[in-house]
């Protein structure tokens, strides 16, 4: 039996008369990397807000890591992580600095967090870094340490909005064996990405458009579903139906 | 310096204080060519692209566009450049209108003159036109300010990073739109992270750390991975990364989706490896030799063969 850790039913969110989320009903299992995908404007950031905490469905059932989205929006917060491509270290901070404000942040005693520094910065061959400023790091140390900051109080969920943009091939790889990783020790890796590729390293895969899922499965389900070549191809069809 | 060259670079350097963002660039893109910098984040493809524009002086180097030198003749080169920053270049409080007149009339034209050539791609975006750029989607910013670029009917067309940050249906679209470009016999150099993008260009350059790596026509880069490739598929992925890394014949093992691709080392390969994962408890291993991807490619170009010890990654 699969360990459900997030469990939507008939999600709804509008804005006015707009409708973000137009029922979304899925489940994500416990050690998983799930892609969630779409087009720009489909309504993924709607549902990662409402999954994470920060907003409350306008009906429907969220269940997240056993808590409830409307009801303990504060209880789901502490047991996920968040990164995303744009911002999610202090760059006037060094390294181990930020990493004591975000375990601080997360209520972990000071011994953990010394502990948990250490074997971090071990992990990543960063110990040299430690009292650098974040601002002069390589964009790629910063993603991997962004990354390893956002599961340091071992969340159920770590949601990760864009990880990659932007690095080289190398870095990517490295960025996606942290992930195995992550999700190897049971912490369920929730994704998005503009690149199409990487929803292949995903375990399954959703596909958004218009505010609906309207396709999950495998990467290979779905290529094998839509008689695809490759999960472009798949997502394609799916946001512009009668074209190409 | 070849035959209807549009651009000539030659030993071009460029140093921000310590850092050389670009050393020693050398490369020709030759008239109606779609030419594209492939590269992360950091390579130098903006800075070059700045220099190419005549917003940058190069430190070192020879820049000649059009017949003309980047830096002596920069007032005639701004008449016939089109420049699509890699952040947007709309006027966010104008409406799609206006950012499309002024970007006319700055250039000492009108929309009509040069409309046959921003048709198809405005054509999109026209139903809205009386709204402010700030109020579009991302899809329609980037086909706004596109028709910017273009509305002064350019020789050369440079597009810093297009489509970062689009998804790729918009992607899907805006290769397109440059593709019939090509019948105005339009000149484009063009810069993305999207390796995959690479197979839409005519011609390609990998740049990494300053330098080019590489410069072909896409198909031929594939053509330039030297060795032996091949993919192996497991269901427990994390646990085949680390038995193929492991294994002393392994030279690099990357994760290329669903599979692993790995090169051995010498090229040398049998059946040790399917022996050795069954031995590890893999049960449903596959292994099949692969043909290399532009993405191979740049990882061999970044990473030279292994003499000696095991890498780690």
């Amino acid at each position: 039996m699969k360990n459900t850790v997030i469990s939507v039913r008939n999600l709804v969110k509008k804005f006015g008369n707009f409708i973000a989320n137009d029922n979304l009903t899925f489940e994500v299992y416990k050690g998983e990397i799930f892609g969630f995908l779409g087009a720009n404007g489909a309504g993924k950031t709607t549902a990662i807000r409402i999954l994470s905490g920060l907003s409350k469905p306008t009906s429907g059932e969220v269940i997240v890591a056993g808590f409830d989205a409307r009801k303990q929006p504060e209880q789901i917060k502490k047991n996920i992580g968040y990164m995303c491509q744009k911002f999610s270290l202090y760059e006037d901070l060094t390294v181990k600095e930020n990493i004591m404000l975000y375990g601080g942040i997360y209520g972990m005693k000071k011994q953990l967090i010394r502990d948990r520094t250490r074997s971090l910065l071990e992990r990543l061959q960063f110990e040299e870094y430690g009292d650098r400023l974040i601002a002069a790091l390589p964009l790629g140390l910063k993603q991997k340490l962004a990354f390893s900051v956002a599961v340091l109080h071992e969340p159920k969920i770590v949601f990760l909005d864009e990880p990659t943009g932007g690095v080289d091939p190398i870095t990517r790889r490295q960025f996606w064996e942290m992930i195995y990783e992550t999700a190897a020790r049971g912490i369920t890796v929730f994704v998005t990405t503009h690149y199409m590729d990487e929803a292949e390293y995903c375990d399954r895969v959703s596909i958004m458009n218009e505010g609906k899922i309207e396709a999950l499965d495998t990467p290979a389900g779905l290529k094998k579903q839509y008689q695809a070549g490759s999960i472009e191809e798949v997502f394609i069809s799916i946001a512009r139906p009668g074209k190409n | 310096m070849t035959a209807n060259s549009i651009i000539s670079v030659s030993h071009l350097s460029k140093s921000f204080g310590e850092v050389n963002a670009l050393k020693d660039i050398s490369f020709d893109v030759g008239e109606g060519e779609v030419f594209g910098f492939i590269g992360p984040d950091g390579a130098g493809k903006t800075t070059l692209f700045r220099i190419i524009t005549t917003l940058l002086l190069p430190d070192e180097g020879e820049v000649t566009i059009l017949g003309l030198d980047c830096v002596k003749g920069f007032r005639e080169l701004r008449k016939n450049i089109g420049y699509m920053p890699g952040r947007f270049s709309l006027y966010m409080d104008l409406t799609v209108e206006e950012n499309l007149n002024f970007y006319a009339t700055v250039f000492g034209t009108t929309v009509r003159e040069n409309y046959d050539l921003i048709a198809d791609i405005y054509a999109h975006i026209e139903p809205f036109r009386k709204r402010p750029a700030g109020k579009l989607s991302g899809g329609m910013k980037q086909k706004l300010a596109l028709s910017c670029a273009l509305i002064h009917k350019p020789a050369l067309l440079v597009l810093d990073e297009p489509t970062t940050g689009v998804d790729a249906v918009s992607r899907a679209e805006f290769w397109e739109m440059l593709k019939k470009l090509k019948k105005y016999h339009i000149t484009i150099l063009v810069s993305t992270p999207y390796m995959d993008e690479a197979m839409r260009c005519d011609k390609v350059a990998l740049i990494q750390e300053g330098k080019i790596l590489s410069v072909d026509q896409p198909e031929r880069i594939t053509d330039g991975f030297s060795r032996r490739l091949f993919s192996v598929r497991s269901s427990e992925k994390y646990k085949l990364i680390r038995a193929l890394r492991e294994f002393p014949l392994t030279d690099t093992a990357y994760p290329f989706g669903d599979s692993v691709h790995v090169t051995f080392r010498d090229d040398h390969y049998d059946d040790t490896l399917y022996r050795y994962l069954t031995a590890a408890g893999f049960t449903d291993v596959s292994i099949g030799e692969t043909r290399a991807g532009i993405e191979d490619r740049f990882l061999e170009l970044m990473t030279p063969p292994l003499q000696g010890s095991n890498r780690t990654l």
